[in-house]
């Protein structure tokens, strides 16, 4: 029942895009500037019929109805509720379909938050963006369908994969995908405004809402993929340069790039096209991320099941995309004289969009890298962190003081009337940087440079806080936020301790500073797996802190899988982090010790780094 | 100039499409078949129960040596001991087993209790060796020859099949 249900809300999605490609197209030639009731009409029906077919999907994992593939492969009767709901989007069809409903959600509000521009402008969004839908939609129905049934249904599920039950890696996609697939919207509206030439700043506010929304979300999303992988992976780091992070991380710096390059457009009229750009990279990023994972080509726990077929229909799709909006461009753009003062705001933010184009092909780079020497020459090889820390770094130090120094610009003609308040800002940043090392440990140059560089941005920005003029509070947060993170990551980096050892019951323990002792092993059921909890004392030597960690080794039933849990004990200064992993044939228990200081500020960070992306758009929406 | 812009963008476009394409039809699991063929270079290792160490001039007399990866926790290694075993009798080939990331105590445990079909004897403690020899897990087996051609290369325990056509290429 609920496989037809299912298939029939798909298809009529399918028809409803169709029809509102058509209307939108017959509304075109109208004169009048008003858009068809109909188009609203069928655009509302096409949103609530998603949003059915979505909960006809949650409501199959919720009955546990194993006579869908997808929930007798993805689920479990025995699985939390929480985690049958997430279970939805916890696997390809699923989140498909999410896909689909943020596309189509998208294209609704936007038509609806859109009354004050042109009628041509909004309809050729939909249009393109219906084009989108439907190639999703197929996608769905041909290859991908959350609805097919298997007959006779099995009487129990194969459950979710264990790492993925988790409540930071239930909300993660969803997260993620209003931050990635929202872009679809300013990707379309891209290619809209270039048809019908809607080229000024108005254009800009029309999309700046949109661009907002996403790059909050995804900042929010990357976080929350980011805490998981810290707790979940027992690796101990919230950072890997995996593909699939920087899969993540690609649309974001084109976002971040795209929302200041806006603030010009919008101000002065000029980077017109290369706003365009950025809108149409972004999203094509988005898309060449979930090719990349989906596909096969890069293993992680985001390649559900390798599957050609998959990857051909996501890399066709890529490519109508970006052919077919490459050649838009090409045939539209026209080579503007840009006059832009050496000195100005102008200057400062097209600098931001350098630096963000630098990280952009310096991850991309490294991503693609190996899967070319694959292609080409049977060659593996994997690029790690040490490329990337060795590239990325030494960039970011200059990055940050422009950081600093660029929203107090003026635009058109800037001139550095507050030298000497930089100066000062200098050397209070190089003095805290001294006493940092001074009482605690010394660190390299490169990491000097990142503390006396970040501190640099934090206090210019405290700074601004105390402005009354040209006043901006979520710029000031975002920034202010971007330092303290690089700040923490450089702190935590350089004063984190890691011990590894191995360790039997009863058995005392002493490395450096730190005594460790195993006391005991206890076995708890609970309700989907067994667990064997460790109880691990440790003690500071230097700081007499006594603590005890319980990290656990779980075993799954369903499907059967072991997953090592981190003990983690969090507080404002650091954290204590430890996992036990079993030895075969031994009674020893492998032990990663990891204290790592103010881990918790490197998430309050990227929360509030977020935050300011919404009240930004708080602010952006008051104003409009 | 603009035209050659857009005339390299496009390239690009289509170049990075075309190896995502080819990607799509290859294995991403690593395997390292394709080292069949090259030579090994400057063997340097540690031996497990001496302070010695084999190089290359230990294993240049051999007409034939099956390097061998293995550890005493490592539980595929016990399923394909008893094929090791059967192998050291040959005369025409020589063992050198590389126990990897293992404790000393437990490998000679490990032997004591199944046998041992090792010529040679060497460690890697910390795994940084095997890396050289392009192993991804363990067990895993190089076939070389004297010159230090690799003929072959199992990856996982080795079984009956593979013992067969070991043998062959001996005989050949």
């Amino acid at each position: 029942m609920l496989s037809n249900t299912g298939n029939f809300l798909l298809s009529l999605n399918i028809f409803l895009s169709a029809l509102i490609i058509y209307y939108s197209y017959n509304n075109l030639k109208t004169s009048d500037n008003l858009i068809s009731k109909k188009v609203f009409k069928i655009s509302i029906l096409q949103s609530t019929s998603i949003l059915i077919c979505f909960f006809t999907l949650v409501s199959a994992f919720l009955v546990s109805d194993f006579s869908l593939i997808t929930v007798y492969q993805n689920s479990h009767s025995l699985k939390p509720i929480f985690y049958k709901i997430s279970g939805t989007w916890g696997n390809h069809e699923g989140s498909l379909l999410l896909w689909v409903i943020i596309l189509t959600l998208f294209s609704f509000l936007f038509l609806i938050y859109n009354r004050k521009h042109p009628k041509n402008y909004r309809l050729y969004t939909l249009i393109i963006q219906n084009f989108l839908i439907l190639g999703f939609l197929f996608f769905i129905l041909l290859n991908s369908n959350p609805f097919s049934f298997i007959s006779p249904p099995p009487s129990e599920g194969l459950g979710l994969n264990p790492i993925l039950q988790d409540p930071a890696l239930a909300i993660h996609p969803p997260l993620l995908y209003v931050g990635f697939v929202g872009s679809s919207i300013y990707f379309s509206a891209a290619i809209a405004s270039m048809i019908t030439n809607y080229s000024d700043k108005s254009f800009a506010k029309s999309i700046k809402s949109w661009v907002l929304i996403s790059w909050s979300f995804q900042t929010l999303g990357i976080l929350v993929g980011s805490i998981w992988a810290y707790y979940e992976l027992g690796w101990g780091g919230f950072w890997f340069w995996d593909p699939v992070e920087n899969a993540s991380l690609l649309p974001w710096f084109a976002m971040t790039a795209l929302l200041h390059s806006l603030l010009v457009l919008e101000k002065r009229n000029t980077l017109y096209f290369w706003s365009i750009i950025l809108c149409l990279l972004t999203f094509v990023l988005s898309v060449m991320g979930t090719f990349l994972v989906r596909s096969g080509i890069l293993n992680s726990v985001h390649t559900f099941a390798n599957d050609p077929t998959r990857g051909i229909y996501i890399l066709v799709f890529l490519s109508l995309m970006i052919l077919a909006s490459v050649y838009i461009l090409f045939s539209k753009y026209k080579p503007a004289s840009i006059e832009i003062n050496s000195n100005s705001k102008e200057t400062f933010v097209l600098v931001n969009n350098w630096f963000m184009m630098f990280y952009l092909i310096t991850v991309l780079l490294g991503t693609l890298y190996p899967i070319f020497t694959d292609a080409i020459s049977n060659n593996k090889i994997s690029v790690g962190p040490p490329f990337y820390n060795s590239v990325i770094i030494p960039v970011v130090v200059i990055f940050l003081f422009f950081m600093a120094i660029g929203p107090n610009a003026k635009w058109i003609k800037n001139k550095f009337i507050d030298l000497k308040i930089y100066l000062l800002i200098t050397l209070a940043a190089i003095f805290f940087n001294f006493i940092i090392f001074f009482f605690f440990k010394s660190y390299s140059i490169i990491s000097n440079l990142i503390v006396i560089s970040s501190l640099f941005l934090i206090l210019s920005s405290i700074i601004d806080l105390f402005k009354k003029k040209n006043f901006n509070f979520p710029r000031v947060i975002s920034h202010l936020s971007f330092g303290f993170l690089i700040l923490f990551i450089g702190l935590n980096h350089n004063f984190s301790i890691e011990k590894d050892f191995n360790l039997k019951i009863g058995e005392t323990k002493q490395i450096d500073n730190f005594k460790f002792h195993l006391k005991d092993l206890k076995l708890v059921q609970d309700t989907n797996y067994k667990a064997v909890i460790g109880s691990l004392k440790v003690n500071d030597l230097l700081t007499k802190e006594e603590r005890v960690l319980k990290p656990e080794i779980r075993i799954y039933d369903n499907p059967q899988t072991l997953t090592y849990e981190a003990s983690i004990q969090t507080n404002f200064i650091r954290d204590y982090y430890l996992t036990m992993s079993n030895i075969d044939r031994s009674d020893y228990y492998n032990i990663k010790f990891q204290k790592k200081p103010l881990m918790i500020w490197i998430w309050i960070s990227v929360a509030m780094l977020s935050l300011g992306g919404f009240l930004s758009l708080f602010r952006h929406a008051k104003n409009n | 100039m603009q035209k050659t812009i857009k005339l390299i963008t496009v390239s690009l476009l289509v170049f990075i499409l075309g190896i995502f394409y080819l990607s799509l039809n290859r294995s991403s699991n690593y395997d390292t078949k394709f080292l069949v063929g090259n030579k090994l270079t400057d063997i340097e290792l540690k031996s497990l129960q001496s302070k010695e160490f084999f190089t290359n001039d230990d294993f240049k007399n051999n007409k034939y040596t099956l390097i061998n990866f293995w550890a005493s926790w490592c539980a595929p290694c016990r399923v394909e001991h008893p094929y090791l075993m059967m192998l050291s009798k040959n005369k025409d080939i020589k063992i050198l087993g590389i126990n990897f990331k293992d404790k000393k105590i437990n490998a000679l445990k490990f032997l004591e209790e199944l046998g041992n079909p090792y010529d040679y004897l060497a460690k890697d403690n910390n795994g940084k060796q095997s890396v050289n020899f392009g192993i991804y897990g363990i067990p895993e087996s190089i076939l070389i020859d004297n010159k230090f051609n690799i003929l072959k290369k199992i990856i996982g325990p080795l079984n009956e099949k593979d013992i067969k056509e070991i043998k062959e290429i001996i005989k050949s």
